[in-house]
């Protein structure tokens, strides 16, 4: 603190005395530090800093005093002002971080009630497994293409290289819609959508095409007389087997993780030749269950090899029957079952699960698979 | 076909140790599609012996007949010994030769023989029955063996009661391995090994004509040969060796005629039919049926023949139905000694239509659908009829019939290169050609090949066949994996974006999909409460429905999910919502009757496609919800929410919205809704469906809840609907301006209606409008309800001033008095 400064006016004023400004201001202090709560504390407020408040009053005074002691005066009253602001704030956050403490305490709640108050939904598996191999499809420059479910014999069958009296062409097999000789059909396979494609489409062609179809088969735990298919086609110039079995690769590594191998054998479908049947490896075990000892894999029953799906290169009859010259452009097509790969990706026993819309099914499947 | 491994050994020379899985895994490589390989007889172990009865003591004093035996089984039991043996079978007698299993020996299913005290004797072993020994189903008798049967020889290998069977599906294009013959010529090709051909047996120099017979349709048959035996024993017996196999195949044995035919279709793949000679009447036609014609058939069915049947006949009318089943009237029986043995090739299509036509499905016509080896005939009825004369005793007759139609003979002309471009590798010519000959083509030519294929192979008829035959022999795991190289695709149409667009807020605002099956009823009509002539009633039926309470394809999703829904209420899940995204099937009126069926040797031309896709029906895409229970569930929180029909509807606005649509409600009755809660709901001008509370007779029939809740509309309507993109909106920062206003109106009024009047009438700077409470009471007026609205007005460029405010809110009032009768409420 200065010294008394003799330049003072004569004309001294008592509230603007050192010692008056240093009491008032250690009044103040010690006020703040004993404020017990909140309301105490807004006492203190206005007494000690309020507009009537001995500084605030000192404060006003200062205007009085002769200008050479002006600055030494306003000096000390705006530290001692600023020393009581600061106290009072601090203690104020104190007091708040108090009330705080105990008023929210008070107002806890058991955050481990139920919350269960939206109802949420979901998505059937069957349609998000097949958007999710559609996708890969897509990612591999595919589009999606669809087709009627009630089809027309001359797409499922006849274009298809199917003959006339091909026995899957009877009501053992096949629905008729009518008679049979409407020459409509519950489509038997979504091969039909190959032939929309490549008579809509300029070439070359290269889509998925997932989608509903129908057979005669009773409901049991494998088989269904509506499921679901997803097939891939290819047609374009100089299109190989070669080609059929990247495609094919790519998908496995798409839907179940790369490094999976996959194998082929011959097979037999009128609408592609050469035909071949895929199987890749359980990508579970990654075929170790087959070794001696090994613990047993429920996925592929430990044979280290999953039956995927039928594939070919496109019959050159087909093409023709499609107005492509087979001579310049060759295909090939890959048709597996959608509810037979969630089975055995899932793990689910049994088909009628998948048809009869329990809840209880649907719901841990989410939105997406 | 089932394929035992000792027969196919007869004609493959397959290394000794090669088991029937491994020769499985190689058959699999190369396209025959083995299913199983059943280790028959696996389990047996011996002692199991060929024994001779010496004597027989009938027990008696026992609830049935037994016997106490002594066999003589020579040094099979280490002592010379005779076995005691008690048994309680009476078909044999002493100086019978039977198999006897001694103790310590094991027969098949892990029956484990040991002596053993049995009727006050101690029996040491068992004398066999043919279902003991695990080759027949026959339990009541022991397995008499002829009496030239070494006593004492081990009967597993003799017998062959330990074999591999290879159980083979068949597709349709591989006829030719419904035999011994194709499987033995497929298995000597993936083992690298000699094959010998069952059919290749010295024929006799001709020496005239047989049963006299003709060829009256080439359609129907282009070869038939017959020939004869005389003196047949009819007493003789099947040799068990032949027993064994048939059974091992999957037959049962009948007589010995019969099991000679049925042993040499299984071994060769040709059918044979014996007829009994004295039975015939005059020469033999093949030709098709007559008007009027009838056949009793061997299984005592008389039929009404078709005129497109193939059949044998003689001049007493049909005697046979070519292929598929012969006729009572000339069957051999147990007194045939003479017999005309038949093998012919008839047309595969046309018997198998005769088959389907008559629900016959035979061993034979199985083989005649797929293509039988046309060459075969004059070989297969060779070797029949020598069997008959080793096994049966009897006497050949010289002569053969001969009836045949020439046949134009196949070839295929394909570049020599054609199965690497096929397959993605370089086989090169010599391999092709090298394969080709094994599979049995005549190939000639360099650049350019020119095929002709084996008479066992009619499915070989474009370049790519033989490409196949090339690709499968060389190995399908050595075709290489190339890596997809399609061009960049554009993705998902926004049809297939909107949908699973749908599919996700459904499933986000509490909704859970199901995939019902898309059969129907009439009753279901009538549950829904469809008007006797409403247009949902028109649907399509199904020939062959799986079940006759089904046979309509919907026309509507409700049905299915109601009962999806009531399937899981009834399993204790009262709180339901479920939605569905598929097709219904609406027929045209206009469709012709049937579909064409357009030429496959070119492409159609779009009239041709239009002709076609004019006789499907419309199969528009449609999204349906089903609502129980409560929306919002009860808790600690207190009460939960009902669904109601607001429910339904805002699914189908949640539908509508993820296309940019806005749905607009209008009241309306229309089933299977409740009359007084029901919206009909428009994208602008265009109805795209319905929802509200169910009728409580549709409730009733399904066994829904009461007040049940439905929602269907059509996503294509919705998605014709659809705008063509979002403009990003301006973003007024200026304070919003609200004014409440009360108004009353007839009950009957819509709400919307009001509501649309008061947007019209507020004006461009109305932002948004609220319904905040609906009363109808005293204070309303009778006959009125009250609607309080919340308006907010904001302007893009300047702060509302009140005067402003008032006079678009004065506005709104003033429309909605003028288009509704509104009265401001005081
Ligand atoms: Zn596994």
């Amino acid at each position: 603190m200065s010294a008394p400064n003799k330049s003072f006016d004569p004309v001294e004023v008592t509230a603007l005395q050192p010692e008056e400004v240093a009491r008032a201001r250690d009044e103040a202090l010690a006020a703040i530090a004993a404020a017990g709560d909140l309301d105490e504390l807004k006492r203190v407020r206005l007494e000690h800093a309020g507009d009537r408040s001995p500084l605030a009053l000192a404060n006003r005074e200062i205007g009085a005093l002769p200008p050479a002691a002006k600055a030494d005066a306003g000096k000390r009253v705006g530290q001692a002002r600023r020393a009581v602001s600061d106290a009072l704030k601090e203690r104020q956050a104190v007091l708040e971080a108090e009330r705080d403490e105990r008023v929210l305490v008070e107002e806890s709640v058991d955050v481990t009630l139920s919350t269960g108050r939206a109802a949420y939904g979901a998505r059937h598996p069957v349609t998000t497994i097949a958007e999710r191999m559609a996708d890969v499809f897509v990612a591999m420059g595919f589009e999606v293409a669809e087709g009627p479910e009630v089809e027309a014999e001359w797409f499922n069958f006849d274009a298809l290289n199917f003959i006339p009296d091909h026995p899957a062409r009877t009501m053992q097999d096949t629905f008729f819609v009518g008679s049979e000789e409407t020459g409509v059909v519950l489509r038997t396979h979504t091969s039909p959508v190959q032939i929309r494609s490549l008579l809509s489409r300029p070439l070359p062609v290269y889509v998925v095409a997932p989608g509903r179809t129908y057979r005669t088969d009773e409901l049991d735990a494998t088989h269904a007389p509506v499921f679901h298919q997803l097939e891939g086609l290819a047609v374009d110039e100089g299109l190989t087997m070669a080609d059929l079995r990247g495609g094919i690769d790519a998908f496995v590594a798409g839907m179940f993780g790369e490094g999976l191998k996959t194998r082929f054998r011959p097979s037999y479908f009128p609408f592609t030749e050469p035909s071949g049947e895929v199987d890749m490896q359980c990508f579970v075990c990654r075929g170790t269950s087959v070794e001696r000892g090994a613990p047993p894999c429920r996925t592929c029953r430990s044979e280290g090899w999953i039956e995927l799906g039928g594939c070919g290169m496109v019959n050159p009859r087909v093409l023709v029957a499609c107005g492509i010259d087979p001579d310049r452009y060759s295909g090939w097509a890959f048709g597996l079952g959608i509810e037979r790969t969630l089975m055995f990706r899932h793990d689910v026993r049994s088909f009628h699960d998948i048809v009869e819309g329990d809840v209880r099914f649907t719901l841990p499947f989410g939105t997406e698979i | 076909m089932r394929a035992p491994l000792s027969w196919l050994r007869e004609y493959v020379e397959l290394p000794a140790e090669v088991t029937g899985r491994e020769l499985a895994e190689r058959l699999i490589q190369a396209g025959l599609e083995v299913e199983t390989v059943d280790q028959a007889g696996a389990d047996l172990t011996g002692p199991l012996v060929v024994g001779e009865v010496l004597a027989i003591e009938e027990l008696t004093g026992f609830k049935k007949p037994i016997r106490y035996c002594q066999v003589n089984v020579g040094q099979a039991n280490g002592t010379g010994e005779p076995q005691n043996i008690v048994c309680g079978a009476t078909n044999f007698a002493v100086g019978d030769h039977v198999a006897v299993i001694l103790p310590g020996g094991v027969l098949p299913g892990g029956f484990e023989i040991g002596a053993r005290k049995t009727y006050g004797h101690v029996s040491e072993g068992m004398i066999c029955s043919v279902s003991e020994l695990g080759i027949g189903e026959d339990h009541s008798g022991i397995l008499v063996l002829p009496r030239d049967t070494p006593v004492g020889a081990d009967a597993t290998e003799l017998f062959g009661l330990r074999d591999d069977v290879l159980d083979i599906a068949i597709s349709p294009d591989r006829g030719y391995t419904l035999s011994i013959r194709g499987i033995a010529r497929e298995a000597a090709t993936a083992c690298g090994v000699p094959f010998r051909d069952p059919a290749d047996v010295e024929l006799p120099s001709a020496s005239g004509e047989s049963y006299p017979a003709s060829i009256a349709d080439a359609t129907a048959c282009d070869r038939f040969v017959l020939r004869e035996v005389r003196g047949f024993d009819t007493a003789a017996q099947t040799p068990v060796w032949m027993r064994v196999r048939l059974h091992r195949a999957g037959m049962r044995p009948v007589s010995l005629a019969v099991d000679v035919t049925n042993y040499l279709m299984l071994e060769l793949g040709q059918p044979l039919h014996a007829f009994d000679r004295s039975k015939l009447n005059g020469p033999i036609v093949v030709r098709r049926g007559e008007p009027g014609e009838t056949l009793e058939t061997l299984d005592h069915v008389r039929r009404e023949l078709h005129p497109e049947d193939i059949l044998i006949t003689d001049s007493s009318g049909p005697i046979s139905m070519a292929g598929t089943m012969g006729g009572l009237a000339t069957e051999i029986d147990e007194k045939s000694a003479d017999m005309v043995i038949e093998a012919a090739h008839f047309d595969a299509i046309g018997t198998a239509r005769m088959g389907r036509r008559h629900r016959l499905h035979s061993e034979a016509a199985y083989r005649f659908e797929r293509e039988v080896d046309r060459e075969l005939p004059l070989y297969a009825s060779y070797r029949a009829v020598r069997m008959l004369a080793e096994l049966g005793g009897a006497e050949v007759l010289p002569g053969v019939t001969h009836a045949q139609e020439p046949v134009t003979p196949v070839t295929v002309t394909m570049a020599a290169d054609h199965p690497d471009r096929v397959a993605g590798i370089t086989y090169g010519r010599a391999t092709v050609v090298r394969r080709l000959e094994q599979v049995g083509c005549t190939v000639t030519g360099d650049d350019t090949l020119t095929a002709t294929p084996p008479s066992w192979r009619p499915d070989l008829t474009d370049p790519n066949d033989l490409a196949e035959e090339v690709i499968r022999l060389e190995g399908y795991d050595k075709i290489p994996s190339r890596a997809p190289r399609a061009g960049a695709g554009l993705g998902l149409t926004p049809m297939q974006r909107l949908r699973r667009r749908v599919g996700r807020a459904m499933a986000g605002t509490g909704y859970v999909e199901v995939l019902t099956f898309p059969f129907t009823s009439e009753r279901d009509a009538d549950d829904l409460q469809l008007e006797p002539h409403e247009s949902r009633r028109r649907a399509l039926r199904l020939a062959n429905p799986m079940s006759e309470d089904e046979p309509l394809l919907r026309t509507t999703l409700l049905p299915g999910m109601f009962k999806a829904a009531a399937r899981n209420v009834g399993r204790g899940f009262g709180d339901v919502a479920l939605f569905e995204m598929g097709p219904v099937f609406r027929p045209r009126t206009d469709a012709p009757d049937h579909a064409p069926r357009l030429r496959v040797d070119r492409g159609p031309t779009p009239e041709e496609i239009a002709s076609v896709d004019a006789a499907l029906p419309e199969q528009p895409m449609r999204v349906a919800a089903v609502l129980t229970g409560e929306r919002e569930p009860s808790g600690w929180w207190g009460k939960g929410r009902v669904a109601d029909w607001g429910d339904a509807i805002e699914a189908a606005r949640t539908v509508a919205r993820e296309a940019g649509v806005e749905l607009t409600a209008r009241a309306d009755r229309h089933a299977p809704w409740h009359p007084g809660r029901c919206a009909a709901l428009f994208a602008g001008e265009t109805l795209v469906g319905h929802a509200g509370e169910l009728h409580p007779r549709v409730t009733r029939a399904y066994g829904l809840p009461d007040r049940a809740c439905a929602m269907e509309v059509d996503l294509d309507r919705i998605a014709g609907e659809m705008p063509d993109g979002v403009t990003g909106p301006e973003i007024s920062t200026y304070p919003v301006a609200t004014q409440d206003v009360a108004l009353t109106v007839d009950a009957a009024t819509a709400a919307a209606d009001v509501e649309s009047a008061l947007r019209d009438g507020a004006g461009e700077l109305l932002e948004s409008i609220r319904l905040f409470d609906v009363y109808t009471g005293e204070q309303a007026g009778e006959g009125r309800k009250s609607l309080a609205y919340t308006l907010r007005f904001r302007a893009p460029d300047r702060t509302l001033t009140a005067e402003e405010t008032t006079r678009m809110r004065e506005a709104a009032v003033a429309a909605a008095a003028d288009r509704t009768g509104a009265e401001r409420r005081t």
